[in-house]
């Protein structure tokens, strides 16, 4: 294989093992705030029980999602030292903004988060708890940022150095705010927000199918479903959002995504099929007529632009954005499902008498996590052939002094490690859900253990 | 050209972020370099602990610097980390494993887990302080520079003699950093024990210091160039020498704090001799030196220099803030409990 090739695997590879974490890391701290502050509401112990188990599963996808963080943070120079040149000025500062806003204030207050239960007051400690979720949050946004410039460049222009072009800064905010990156972001975060909720979900229901901890089930089931639901049904808002998005900026790549070779009107929105790129037709398909049209442009009668606008060495390819697109949107529909079957019977209070909803629940965890990769191939082998949309070459972007048998080392030797990582992963989430929560946590200790009483400590006025 | 430009002070901060690493991270590295020294499992604990809190704080710094390197100098970060791909990949491996060992170590009762993590966190640690010490001696010695600005070397070529010493220096650097932070975090037998250890690394590091002085002066002697013009620098290698010899100082007496403040010190004026030798060169060039990466003709444009001093002026005091309200949280000595690694 070209450099080019085992460049883009080894890319590929290590970003989507990596983006199974962080999504999880955003999700669960959303969920522990929840937790814990409901327990600073209620005072009812099981809230801290919940707080207390799920920090620990919350520790160990962090871990991990630093530790494949940081290839990410180098691997830009190491594999695309050309696209790095390029768009460092644009691209860089986004990531060292990420670094000094993001990062710094998650792994500060983590470590109160982790280690601070005995050690600090209960405010302080949901302080901790708020901004370790804020920072993850605002990692995503930083990088959302910087990934949808690629998509939608704005707020720069290019300058010549020595005969090589490069992209610079304009404007700093028509750069953050380009026009893909606030729906991309939400988009970003709304999967993020599933992909946390579902596990809770999903371990929750499978306390309920064994009869274990039943009332630490039924607590986290009620606040996992109540955000499952939620961020299920804004996903599908920012779904259509995003899409249409793609439609104005990126034509070439919504027609990759829906299969749609000819510029028409009234174009068919396929629910599912299989491209025949080489005729550039569908081999089968089931169609609604007129409803993309409708769903991008808002009339059914109006013009979607087709891959015929674009010259064949500048359209993404075709069946593999058709194929992880309509995964994504065919799961994000089905969590939309799942969760409220699994909320109304949960109100009903007959959902622990239905063992089949119940073996869903704990099999949904897998749906966010696959949609939110699906959606990534989506949206980056929609981009293609380019790096940075209409400016750079994927293929130009490439570190010009890197030889293929070094890619395909640090390929194995990756691909090795992150094997024995997700076992690893695996056997000890595995281990901490059957070893379940701990009963000692519904007796608060250390400095949590001192009664809550905010106004003692202050002199009278 | 201005003394005192955008590009300049972006040299300076970079360097702040790399030395804030190296204070840092440096003493859990060298934790990570002591760890397998010990033989007891609770012993093992109480050194994991000692940096729990605050390890994957002080990693940031290295992604952080990593970020403003590519933010300001995105001719550097695209040389350096594609010339050095494989040393790189090595040194990410080390990373990973180091910091996955921490989690995991003391999730299983096993003792063949346990073993396993600990050689994990222990070799990491030390291979990834030699490699980031085989980088800074690459650049300082100068790396193969073509006129388009990549790099024109081979992996191999990178492991020249200075460079490795220079590698093995960081490793008696961090280790005696992290046996004198170990001694603030530890009480009994552990602490004598530590002792002893932080006595060897010092003694260690010293004589790696001195090599190194000594071969910079006689094989590298652009390293030293700026200071023999302008004598009034030699304050920075005298700060350093006295930084160096206040360390046993302190440590004979007992103050383990004001030891490892030395210790920072120490690491504080060799990366300001470092800087101050290359400026304004990021990497020197062998055996080309026009092709040299400077902070102009490898920088960002002014603008965004500019924008990313904004960024840095409202996020530094930040990080700076709650970075001392987490060690003082979590001052004082290791108890373990059932929170812990």
């Amino acid at each position: 294989m070209d450099v080019l090739t085992l460049a883009r695997i080894q890319f590929g590879a290590t970003i989507a093992f990596h983006y199974l974490y962080p999504p999880l890391s955003i999700g669960l701290g959303v969920l522990l705030v929840v937790m814990e502050g409901l327990w600073l509401k209620t005072k009812n112990p099981v809230y801290h029980q919940m707080a207390r188990f799920w920090t620990k599963v919350f520790a160990l996808t962090f871990a991990i999602g630093v530790a494949t963080g940081i290839v990410m943070e180098f691997e830009f120079g190491t594999n695309w030292a050309t696209y790095s040149r390029f768009v460092g000025d644009v691209f860089g500062s986004a990531l060292a903004a990420e670094g000094i806003f993001a990062f710094f204030l998650e792994s500060g207050f983590l470590a109160v988060l982790l280690f601070g239960w005995d050690k600090v007051s209960r405010k302080l400690h949901f302080f901790s708890t708020c901004m370790v979720c804020l920072g993850a949050h605002f990692s995503a946004i930083w990088i959302v940022v910087a990934n949808s410039w690629m998509q939608t460049p704005a707020g720069y222009h290019l300058v010549t150095h020595n005969g090589v072009p490069r992209a610079e800064i304009t404007d700093f905010w028509q750069l953050v705010f380009n026009p893909s990156s606030m729906d991309r972001l939400f988009h970003v975060l709304c999967g993020a927000w599933q992909a946390g909720a579902f596990l809770v979900v999903s371990v929750s229901a499978w306390y309920l199918l064994k009869k274990r901890h039943l009332d630490f089930a039924r607590a986290s089931l009620r606040v996992g479903l109540t955000v499952a639901l939620a961020a299920s049904l804004l996903q599908l808002v920012s779904g259509d959002s995003s899409a249409r998005g793609v439609a104005k900026h990126q034509p070439a790549k919504l027609a990759a995504f829906e299969g749609r070779y000819e510029t028409r009107t009234n174009a068919p929105l396929t629910l599912f099929g299989w491209v025949d790129e080489k005729n550039e037709r569908f081999l089968f398909n089931v169609e609604i007529p007129g409803m993309l049209s409708w769903l991008v442009q808002g009339d059914a009668r109006a013009p979607v632009t087709g891959l015929d606008a674009f010259p064949p060495e500048d359209r993404p390819p075709v069946q593999a954005s058709f194929q992880f697109f309509h995964g994504m949107v065919a799961i994000g529909f089905a969590m939309i499902a799942i969760a409220a079957l699994g909320f109304l019977y949960f109100r009903h209070g007959s959902l622990p008498e239905r063992p089949w909803l119940l073996w869903i629940l704990v099999f949904s965890v897998l749906g966010p996590q696959i949609a939110n990769q699906l959606g990534w191939f989506a949206a980056e082998v929609g981009r293609q052939p380019w790096i940075v949309y209409g400016l750079m070459r994927t293929s130009d972007g490439l570190s010009k002094v890197v030889q293929a048998k070094v890619v395909l080392t640090s390929l194995i030797l990756f691909t090795f490690i992150y094997f024995l990582l997700f076992a690893v992963f695996i056997y000890l989430l595995n281990d901490k859900i059957q070893h379940g929560p701990d009963d000692a946590d519904l007796v608060p200790s250390g400095k949590l253990a001192l009664p809550l009483k905010p106004n003692t400590n202050e002199p009278a006025r | 050209m201005n003394n005192f430009d955008l590009n300049t002070i972006w040299f300076i901060l970079v360097g702040v972020l790399f030395t804030g690493y190296a204070m840092l991270d440096g003493f859990d590295l060298g934790i990570g370099a002591l760890h397998l020294f010990t033989r007891d499992d609770t012993e093992r604990r109480t050194l994991l602990n000692s940096i729990g809190p605050v390890w994957d704080g002080n990693e940031v710094w290295l992604v952080t610097g990593g970020g403003a390197l590519f933010a300001a100098f995105p001719n550097v970060y695209a040389t350096v980390f594609s010339g050095f791909y494989l040393a790189f990949i090595l040194l990410l491996a080390a990373l990973i494993f180091r910091a996955v060992a921490i989690e995991f170590r003391s999730k299983q009762p096993m003792r063949w887990w346990r073993q396993m993590w600990d050689i994990g966190f222990s070799v990491g640690s030390i291979l990834s302080a030699l490699l980031i010490g085989v980088a800074m001696g690459n650049i300082a010695w100068g790396i193969p520079i073509d006129a388009n600005g990549e790099f024109a070397g081979t992996f191999l070529g990178l492991l020249k003699p200075y460079p490795l010493l220079l590698g093995v220096t960081t490793v008696a650097l961090f280790m005696m950093h992290g046996a004198i932070y170990g001694l603030m975090k530890t009480e009994g037998a552990l602490h004598d024990k530590l002792r002893r250890w932080a006595m060897n690394s010092i003694i260690f590091f010293v004589v790696c210091a001195a090599i190194t002085t000594m071969a910079t002066l006689l094989y590298v002697p652009h390293m030293a160039a700026r200071v023999r013009e302008n004598p009034w620098l030699f304050s920075i290698a005298l700060a350093n020498m006295l930084a160096i010899a206040n360390i046993p100082r302190e440590f004979y007496h007992g103050r383990d704090w004001r030891a490892f403040l030395s210790s920072c010190a120490t690491m504080l004026t060799l990366m300001a001799l470092f800087g101050v030798n290359q400026y304004p060169y990021l990497v020197f060039s062998q055996p080309n030196p026009l092709n040299g990466l400077t902070i102009y003709n490898a920088s960002s444009s002014p603008k965004t220099l500019g924008i990313m001093l904004i960024i840095a002026v409202i996020g530094v005091p930040l990080v700076i803030a709650y970075t001392v309200c987490i060690y003082w949280i979590f001052r004082g000595k290791v108890k373990l409990d059932r929170m812990s690694y």
